[in-house]
């Protein structure tokens, strides 16, 4: 047999292709750029205002931490979710009624054993009980094919509804000395739960970056049907994603029913909005497919620093809304720009 | 050649859905090293046969025969097991991954950092990046870069790459050169002469006579979910095949 004989085109090497350009580079790093500039200005200010250092002096810096522990855990959760293609909305109340429970179970379990087991019997309460929801916001748009914004969008209700019923439509305040001073106690004069913190969102980092798990939730948010035809289980991926994002609402609603000594059903409230932000401000994608727990770690360091320093140069506090959505608008704008220009294909 | 026991032989294969007969007592034979086109009007029954072969759909009768045993695929994973692997025209890429990273999808190598921590291994999913794409001609320089900056022809090479790695016997390809330039349709022509010239089998499914008789040994028509005609290359003439394909 003879085939029709045919010139052999080679295709030519593309030295070039795939390459990153700078631009795109430092686009990737946006969000601590915009740390790098905020602190800078507050610095200048707070310089030529006070005479005094912003960011040298080390009250600001362990304010700074201690007040973006709690959104940075739930922006860490909703990182995960918002890479994947969806959006957990559930992630506020679900935090708060974990801090209730924490509460509840640690001034319980006060009463039967040693204040240290109350406290570890208060994390693993206040962790498995959010994993419930996560369980069913998993399993509604995993299964029952109810799009993310809806499933979570109910839940919320549901948590909030439920956060506040055990909480009896108060805060629920704890005696037990040994959870006040996990809140607020030093080591070295690191505060504790930003120690806690560091080391969850490193974890984190670890399970996003460098596993099975994370590489799968990357595909997923791309190309959900390329995740399944490459023998991808997208089901069981998308029940343990939103399990983990509730985790992570869990543990921050311990952190903050330790830090504050109570547990509020409205704790988490005012940070769902936050931690989208933050994911949003540090290069993830709303489309899905792109971010990284670093950037998203800058993004929630991005946001306490607009909160602390407005109200550190006394600046009426309102403002701290109207900088941190100018700041998001920027975000997208540089997202969508990059999406358009920089990162198109370049050798078509 | 054609004595040899073909790679992948279909006989009298049928499918219907309902009452409707998509298919109906078709057989065919690809060889190693051959390029089979498969052509044929919309609803032709194309898209049925490479569905029945390749395990997306179970065949109401027939046989499937695998370099001369009887196959039968629940799945379309256990087709691509047995090294049939289907190339879709949207690719199936996930696009924010580098080419190691969608060569791997969902089967990621591992490896232990500090002997104790385990990590994906991208250095290997990066060389085995490159030695399969310099096997397809293909050579790039950034591994890490995601596959949306590479270009269709490019990202059409990813897909084979993919099935190349996983030693592919047959690639079924759906309509590779539709959506491309005309550059860019000659590299898939030749990365398709290059899988041929690696003993694999292809068939290759297009609108595209021209493309059709650039490439392919052979070629079989459906009409109606029936086989209109089967012709070497070789024999027949742009003019023939339209004929076999609306019935003249």
């Amino acid at each position: 047999m003879t085939s029709t004989p045919t010139p052999h085109v080679s295709p030519p090497a593309d030295h070039g292709a795939g390459r990153l350009t700078p631009l795109q580079r430092i686009i990737n790093l946006r969000a601590w750029l915009f740390l790098v500039a905020l602190i800078l200005g507050f610095e200048v200010w707070s310089r030529v205002d006070f005479g005094g250092s912003f960011i040298l002096n080390p009250f600001n810096v362990q304010s700074i931490a201690i007040f973006a522990v709690v959104p940075l855990l739930l922006a860490v959760g909703q990182t995960f979710v918002i890479i994947s293609g969806g959006i957990d909305l559930s992630l506020g109340f679900i935090m708060g009624l974990a801090a209730v429970v924490a509460a509840h179970t640690v001034n319980w379990a006060g009463q039967y054993m040693g204040l240290p087991f109350a406290v570890l019997m208060g994390m693993f309460a206040a962790v498995t009980v959010a994993c419930v929801p996560g369980f069913i916001n998993g399993w509604l748009i995993s299964r029952l094919k109810i799009p993310p914004f809806i499933g979570t969008l109910g839940m919320f209700g549901v948590a909030r509804g439920v956060a506040f019923l055990l909480a009896g439509g108060t805060t629920v305040p704890v005696q037990n000395s040994v959870f006040s001073a996990l809140g607020n106690g030093r080591l070295w004069n690191i505060p504790y739960i930003v120690i806690i913190a560091a080391v969850f969102v490193l974890l984190m980092h670890y399970l996003l970056s460098q596993t099975r798990f994370g590489q799968h939730n990357y595909a997923i948010g791309a190309n959900e049907q390329a995740a399944r035809r490459a023998g991808i289980d997208v089901k069981s991926h998308i029940l343990r994603l939103y399990i983990l994002s509730a985790a992570c609402a869990g543990l921050a609603g311990f952190i903050y029913a330790a830090r504050f000594s109570a547990g509020a059903a409205q704790a988490g409230e005012p940070l769902l909005l936050d931690s989208v932000a933050a994911v949003v401000i540090g290069g993830a994608s709303l489309f899905g497919g792109s971010g990284t727990i670093l950037g998203t770690m800058a993004g929630a360091l991005v946001i306490a620093v607009i909160q602390y320093g407005l109200v550190f140069i006394n600046v009426k506090p309102f403002w701290q809304f109207i900088s941190v959505g100018v700041v998001i608008i920027i975000s997208v704008l540089i997202d969508q720009a990059q999406r358009n220009f920089g990162g198109g294909r370049q050798s078509e | 050649m054609s004595d040899a026991t073909p790679l992948l032989e279909v006989r009298n294969l049928s499918k219907n859905f309902g009452a409707v007969q998509a298919l109906s007592d078709l057989s065919m034979k690809v060889h190693a090293g051959e390029v089979v086109a498969l052509a044929g009007d919309n609803g032709a029954g194309k898209t049925t046969l490479i569905k029945a072969i390749s395990g997306v759909y179970k065949p109401s009768g027939g046989e499937i025969f695998l370099k001369g045993e009887p196959v039968s695929f629940d799945s379309p994973q256990e087709a691509r097991e047995k090294g049939i692997e289907t190339i879709y025209q949207d690719l199936a890429l996930a696009d924010n991954l580098s080419i190691g990273a969608n060569i791997f999808l969902g089967r990621e190598p591992m490896r232990m950092a500090m002997g104790f921590l385990p990590v994906l291994d991208r250095r290997k999913m990066a060389e085995a990046a490159r030695d399969t794409m310099a096997l397809l001609d293909f050579h790039v320089n950034r591994l890490d870069a995601p596959v949306s900056n590479f270009s269709g022809g490019q990202r059409q090479a990813v897909a084979i790459g993919r099935a190349v790695y996983w030693n592919a016997q047959i690639l079924i390809m759906d309509e590779p050169t539709a959506a491309l330039g005309v550059p860019e349709q000659r590299k898939v022509i030749s990365l398709i002469h290059q899988l041929k010239a690696q003993g694999r089998g292809v068939i290759f499914i297009s609108h595209n006579l021209q493309d059709i008789f650039a490439v392919s040994d052979r070629i079989v028509v459906l009409r109606r979910g029936v086989q209109a005609g089967e012709r070497r290359i070789s024999d027949t003439t742009h003019d023939e095949v339209v004929k076999l394909m609306v019935g003249g």
